[in-house]
């Protein structure tokens, strides 16, 4: 495919003090497709989120949106662009009932570019099409689940809400910072058709990820950050072929032991 | 292949959910329920005036007043923006000053000094505590602890706007009634158009701020433009207390920067009931009076005073208002385990 890269990432560094937190990362993102991106802990892949996204201001590099250099731009400039994040410590607003988290989202300028809310919706207001997105991403509508208050949800449906929040802002790439993590293998199992469907719907996705057997269901392209580099990037099957990826990240000689572990 | 299957589903709009509440209209007893409360305090304060003997307990309702939309702008801010704000003192000042220049100085009658003080006062001190906005926790309430001190001592160091003599010769109001009626109707306006601003969308963003300013970052919203709104409005409420104070005692000095304009509606707020912005009302009709009646123990005063605050602080922190929501609204009783 000729298309040119919807996100370029090149020579992103970032340290923290004497740490260095991300060396020299570059990788590319076609849209429409899904990058998995995995490595221990502290490896940098947060920070590459948060680099992308704005969060934490990088030391040196280029993170090119549509071959735009967004990397000096505030986080809520990126978001307004189209790249939204969730969180891997969820963030919902708590006291907030979990259709009215979405009212937040759905103030932002870029909802109110892209959004057909203005007299799309059935009653063109904010309220109800945070329940739709509510419901599209997997929460029962007629169940008294998101009229009650974020907080006292359960982790599956906290995940869902991260999704959601990005979803209002009808964004072109989602970085799912740990989607997979702290959820239950039921929970688990249906997020993932959740997750395909957002492909399918053209939305572009990097999933960091410590469930492999999960993310390699859904992705065919994986990063593998070690100490802040690029170890490799290839299919799942060339990455557990790979000598160094097990050696750094498993810690296992057997990839069929690996797949155990996942 | 079977043609597809449809199942019908009957689903509340939205509209619906939300206005369940309202079912009270139907019976007059719910209606009266709903509607008592608000109206003891909105025919208490407005029959306030009436009912006091003598001048000087309407004067002390006056500066109730004045206290009260203090606190509300504080319970405002701390409670529904997340900004701790010490800036009673800061807001007073900027809208004293201002009223009192635009009444002698450029000659502007009290009608026009108030509503100007306030909204260019609300403007002053925006634009001044913006730097400080993007900063988290307890900076802002520093920083508007000190725009009062730096104030008050530009102003005796310079020897500007009547220096440490301020500023004499302002109109009054009217009479007193005016006076009086003007601050009961601001308190009550601006009491219920703020409860009604923290439940639009626009109040909804302010407590996801609140609440957690990365996720409104990563939902491409810019806070800083937001939480200068809300301080905008803070302000000007305080403001708005300044103007009217230099008009009521016809005079504008340094002690309009005073830190009592910053610390009382704070612990107005705390007996009241915190984020309430009734109970900062509440608090006030309570402290400001009960100063009042203090006077007679002389110094004890403060005594008495803080012993009240730390009782409260300890037995009731929930507040006055809470309180009595929870006893209006529910019912306890014993059960066996």
């Amino acid at each position: 495919m000729s298309t040119a890269p919807i996100l370029e990432v090149q020579g992103l560094c970032k340290n923290f003090g004497g740490i260095t937190a991300l060396r020299d990362l570059g990788f590319s993102l076609r849209a429409g497709e899904i990058l998995g991106v995995i490595g221990p802990n502290g490896s940098g892949k947060t920070t590459m989120v948060n680099c992308i996204t704005g969060f934490v201001r990088r030391d040196a590099g280029r993170v090119l949106f549509h071959g735009r250099d967004i990397s000096t731009r505030p986080p809520h400039r990126i978001a307004d662009l189209g790249i939204t994040r969730t969180f891997q410590v969820m963030r919902p607003w708590h006291s907030l009932p979990a259709y009215q988290n979405l009212v937040i989202p759905l103030c932002s300028p870029r909802a109110r570019r892209t959004g057909g809310w203005r007299g799309g919706g059935s009653h063109g207001d904010r309220d109800t099409v945070g329940i739709d997105i509510l419901e599209d991403i997997g929460f029962e509508r007629d169940s008294p689940v998101p009229y009650k208050p974020a907080g006292t949800l359960p982790s599956g449906y906290l995940k869902r809400l991260e999704l959601a929040r990005c979803l209002a802002l009808r964004p072109e790439i989602i970085i799912c910072d740990e989607i997979f993590s702290g959820l239950s293998m039921s929970e688990i199992a249906s997020l993932v058709p959740t997750i395909e469907r957002l492909q399918s719907q053209g939305i572009t996705l990097i999933m960091i990820e410590h469930r492999l057997r999960e993310l390699f269901r859904v992705t065919s392209r994986i990063l593998v950050l070690n100490f802040g580099e690029k170890l490799m990037e290839g299919a799942p099957d060339e990455l557990m072929a790979d000598e160094r990826v097990r050696e750094a990240y498993f810690g296992s000689r057997d990839s069929a032991e690996v797949m155990d572990h996942a | 292949m079977a043609a597809e299957q449809h199942r019908k589903q009957r689903i509340d709009r939205g509209i619906k959910v939300r206005s369940d509440g309202i079912y009270a209209l139907m019976s007059g007893r719910e209606l009266a329920y709903l509607v008592l409360p608000r109206s003891t305090l909105i025919v208490g304060l407005l029959l306030l005036p009436l009912l006091l003997p003598d001048l000087y307990w309407q004067r002390v309702i006056t500066i109730t007043c004045l206290y009260a939309l203090l606190a509300i702008s504080f319970d405002f801010l701390a409670h529904h923006v997340g900004l701790v704000s010490l800036g009673g003192a800061f807001y007073v000042g900027v809208g004293g000053y201002l009223a009192a220049l635009g009444n002698t100085a450029l000659g502007l009658p009290v009608w026009a000094t108030i509503p100007l003080a306030t909204a260019g006062g609300g403007i002053v001190c925006t634009l001044l505590l913006l730097p400080c906005l993007p900063l988290r926790g307890v900076y802002f309430a520093i920083v508007t602890l000190m725009y009062p001190l730096f104030m008050a001592r530009l102003i005796e160091a310079f020897d500007i706007v009547g220096g440490t003599d301020g500023i004499i010769g302002i109109d009054g109001f009217p009479n007193h009634w005016v006076e009086q009626y003007v601050l009961i109707t601001m308190v009550l306006l601006l009491l219920f158009g703020l409860r009604r601003l923290a439940a639009t969308d626009f109040g909804l963003v302010l407590r996801g701020i609140k609440d957690n300013d990365q996720a409104v970052r990563a939902s491409g919203i810019q806070v800083i433009r937001y939480k200068a709104a809300a301080v905008f409005i803070a302000a000007a409420m305080g403001c708005l207390a300044g103007a009217c104070l230099v008009h009521i005692y016809m005079w504008s000095g340094i002690s309009q920067f005073a830190l009592d304009f910053s610390i009382l509606p704070i612990a107005a707020t705390v007996i009241g009931g915190a984020g309430t912005l009734v109970g900062a009302v509440l608090g006030c009709l309570i402290l400001v009076p009960l100063s009042e009646l203090l006077r007679d123990f002389g110094s004890l005063r403060i005594v008495f005073y803080a012993l009240l605050l730390v009782a409260f602080i300890i037995f009731r922190s929930e507040g006055i208002f809470n309180y009595a929501r929870r006893k209006y609204e529910q019912f306890e009783r014993w059960i066996p385990i």
